[in-house]
Formats: structure tokens, C-alpha cells, sequence
């Protein structure tokens, strides 16, 4: 890790002036951490938001579940509010990395950070989430720009996720058997108007799967989706899957998602 | 290089130090406080070698700086018991045979002592979900569920 100076400011104002040049925001550091440790990012200052009640809590509405940046992993799974609004978003959280991870992991900093194989993106872009910012409020259909980079401007914070309640929804992940990150993850949402899919695992940043979406506004059964294998050419090939793998396991999964979806 | 002052709670006792910012906290515990019962094995927060509790939560101190436990109270494996004698999950881990080389144990141990709090009377898939974090490389795991379930005394 390169040389840097950790500051761990008690509330908000503080911690957004202390944001300079370089400076990153830790949250529960699990994917911060480790790439500084790689070299595979750097900062010279390290703004610890750990202690900003500005970003805890978790609320419900009819129509919408807000969750606080800084709201652990651990808490989202555990949360009897979010397990009857939205179980899906709970499993989803439970099913992240292990419970050490789960312990310190946050929704902010997973979707900060943009890891390819991140859970929480494709739930955003299913759940039709919006996110909240010091500075704006950002749908999630344009969060995510790039492999690790969202539309996030250096020292902006996020301080809130609101996701819409769907009238069914799952989530599954292939899950790595060492990492468990999500070889391919697909989260279905159906509302009222239409399904949401949100694929993570397969690209540089998570994606909606538009054309299961209309398969599966017209029909939402699993055979709907049965054999649809989506181009493959800018799918990810790494030494866990190839590229035309990822794509055949989408569809599979997306039809496991409806599976679940209609026998809950 | 500047350093920061840490000070923190580590198994019931104040420590105060002067640390270079980019300390891990398993670097703190081992290289530091000389607590070597917590080890390292993956340095990539797959393996659990390098797990204690922070405030009561099993956390994975490789993936931690320890800063990020300023102010807060940390407990090692060291920790479990004031004095001589084994904590009840070490005592089941060693009736039942629960490790070979022991390089895993000690945040297997750590881990199970969360996952009991939770599931007092676990199930086998509630102990084999509990304990992804955790990897061996010796056993197989079989007398690794045995232990834990020994431990709740099932």
C-alpha cells in the first residue's frame, strides 16, 4: 500500500471538507482495502465515514425502501423491515462474500466502488434504484459508466440508496467458491409496468438484460427466456469462465429468478 | 512517513501506539502486540486465517487498517480465556479432532464463537453457510462441523 494519512471525521460537513486531491472515502473498506494493498488503486488521504449517522438507517414506504450508505451488509440481510418489503434485497445481502465480510461490507461503498462482480449493481439497476448523493440524486441506469467507475465525481458521497418495492423479485449468483463474488449474478424485478433485469458478473459493470426484460413482460415464465443466449463478445473471459459461458448462464439463472419469483 | 496514534482495546487491555497509517490490524496484533495466534494465509480476505472480533463481530484483520479500530475493542484468539484452560469451542475443536496443521483453527474458532451466538443449535447447512469465510486445507470440514456441534452441545 502506498503512504497515506486516515482521518475518521465525527460528522459531515467535516467529513466532505476533508475530501482533497486524491482522498477516497472508506466505508467498510472490504474492497478498498484489499486493492490498496494490490497497488491496483491509491490515495494519499483516506476519509474513514464510518461514524456519520447522516448515512445509517433504514426506512420503508409503500413504494420504496431507503437504506443509508454506511448500513452493513450484515444489517440489510438481518433487517426485518427490508425482509418484508423487499426479501429479495435481504437475501441478496446475506448471500454476499461471508459473514466476516458481511460484518464490515457496506451497500455505499459495494456500489462506490463498482466491483464487476458486485451483487448490490444489479439489484439497482432491477429494483430501479436511485442514488443519493451529497450533490444530486443519480438513477441507476446511469451509475455505473465503466469497469470499477461510476458517474461519481471525485468527493462526492453517497449518503442514501432508494429502491423501488416490485411485486416479486429474486436474485441468483453463481457465486466463485473462494471469493464468492458472482461469477454471474441476475436479480429479476416485476412491477406493475414491466420486469427489470440486472445481470452483474458478465461485463465491465453491471447491465440490464433489456432483452429478457421483454420476454419476460410478456411472459413471465421461466420457458420464456429458455435457450436465449445474449451476445457475448464484451462479456468478461478470465481464467473462472470464458465469455460465452457467462452469457449461456444468464438466461439460466434469469429462469431460476422467475422460478423463484412464482413459487414464493 | 508520518505516523497516527492508535488507541484501542485489545483482549481487555488499553494499547497506545504510534502506527504508520497503512497498518493492517492483523499487522498490528502480530507484528505489534505480538499476538501471533492470528495468522495470515490468503492476505485477500478469502481464508479467515486472520479472523478476530471487533466490538463482538467477527471481521477479517487483514482486510481492516488499524485505525479503522480506533477506539474500539478488539479480541485475538489470545483473548477467549483470561488465563490458562481452553474456551468451550477450543475444547470442542480439540475433543473432536477439528484441525491438523491448526494454521486455519484459530479464525475458524472465531468464527464459530459468532456463529453460535446466532444459532445456538445450528443446523449442518447453517454451520457449513456460517463458515464460508473460513477455509481449510487439511480436514475436509467433516470434524470441523462435528466441533462446532459439539460446542453447542448437539
Amino acid at each position: 500500500m502506498y503512504a497515506l494519512t486516515y482521518h475518521q471525521p465525527a460528522t459531515l460537513p467535516d467529513a466532505l471538507k476533508s475530501v482533497e486531491g486524491d482522498a477516497k472515502f472508506l466505508a467498510g473498506g472490504q474492497s478498498l482495502i484489499q486493492a490498496m494493498k494490490l497497488r491496483m488503486t491509491s490515495s494519499s488521504s483516506l476519509v474513514d465515514i464510518s461514524k456519520l449517522s447522516e448515512l445509517k438507517g433504514i426506512s420503508v414506504t409503500d413504494s420504496a425502501v431507503t437504506v443509508g450508505a454506511m448500513t452493513r451488509h450484515a444489517e440489510v440481510a438481518l433487517s426485518v423491515q427490508i425482509q418484508q418489503a423487499i426479501p429479495a434485497l435481504a437475501k441478496l445481502a446475506h448471500g454476499i462474500g461471508d459473514p466476516m465480510v458481511r460484518n464490515m461490507g457496506t451497500l455505499g461503498g459495494s456500489l462506490a466502488y463498482a466491483d464487476p462482480a458486485a451483487c448490490y449493481p444489479s439489484a439497482l439497476l432491477a429494483l430501479a434504484g436511485t442514488v443519493q448523493t451529497n450533490e444530486r440524486t443519480i438513477s441507476a441506469d446511469n451509475f455505473f459508466v465503466n469497469l470499477y467507475e461510476t458517474c461519481l465525481k471525485p468527493g462526492e458521497l453517497i449518503q442514501s440508496v432508494s429502491f423501488q418495492r416490485p411485486l416479486q423479485a429474486a436474485y441468483i449468483k453463481f457465486k466463485h467458491p473462494a471469493s464468492r463474488l458472482a461469477m454471474v449474478g441476475v436479480f429479476v424485478a416485476r412491477y406493475k409496468d414491466g420486469v427489470r433485469v440486472g445481470v452483474t458478473g458478465c461485463k465491465t459493470y453491471a447491465f440490464r438484460a433489456t432483452q429478457i426484460e421483454q420476454l419476460l413482460g410478456q411472459k413471465f415464465s421461466p420457458d420464456a427466456i429458455e435457450g436465449i443466449e445474449l451476445p457475448w463478445s464484451d462479456m468478461l473471459s478470465d481464467i473462472h469462465a470464458g465469455a460465452q459461458y457467462r452469457s449461456a448462464l444468464i438466461s439460466i439463472l434469469a429462469a431460476r429468478a422467475v422460478e423463484q419469483c412464482l413459487s414464493s | 512517513m508520518t505516523t497516527q496514534t492508535i488507541q484501542l482495546k485489545v483482549n481487555g487491555n488499553t494499547v497506545v501506539t504510534q502506527i504508520d497509517p497503512r497498518t493492517l490490524l492483523v499487522q498490528l496484533i502480530r507484528d505489534h502486540l505480538k499476538l501471533t495466534g492470528t495468522h495470515v494465509g490468503c492476505d485477500t480476505a478469502q481464508c479467515g486465517c486472520c479472523t478476530v472480533h471487533l466490538n463482538g463481530l467477527a471481521v477479517k484483520s487483514c482486510s481492516i487498517l488499524a485505525l479503522q479500530a480506533n477506539g474500539q475493542e478488539v479480541t485475538t484468539i489470545e483473548g477467549l480465556t483470561q488465563g490458562d484452560g481452553l474456551h468451550p469451542v477450543q475444547n470442542a475443536f480439540r475433543e473432536c479432532h477439528g484441525l491438523q496443521c491448526g494454521y486455519c483453527t484459530p479464525g475458524m474458532v472465531m468464527t464459530t464463537i459468532q456463529l453460535l451466538k446466532h444459532f445456538p443449535k445450528p443446523t449442518d447447512e447453517q454451520i457449513r453457510e456460517g463458515l464460508e469465510g473460513n477455509i481449510c486445507r487439511c480436514t475436509g470440514y467433516e470434524n470441523i462441523v462435528k466441533s462446532v456441534k459439539a460446542a453447542a452441545g448437539i
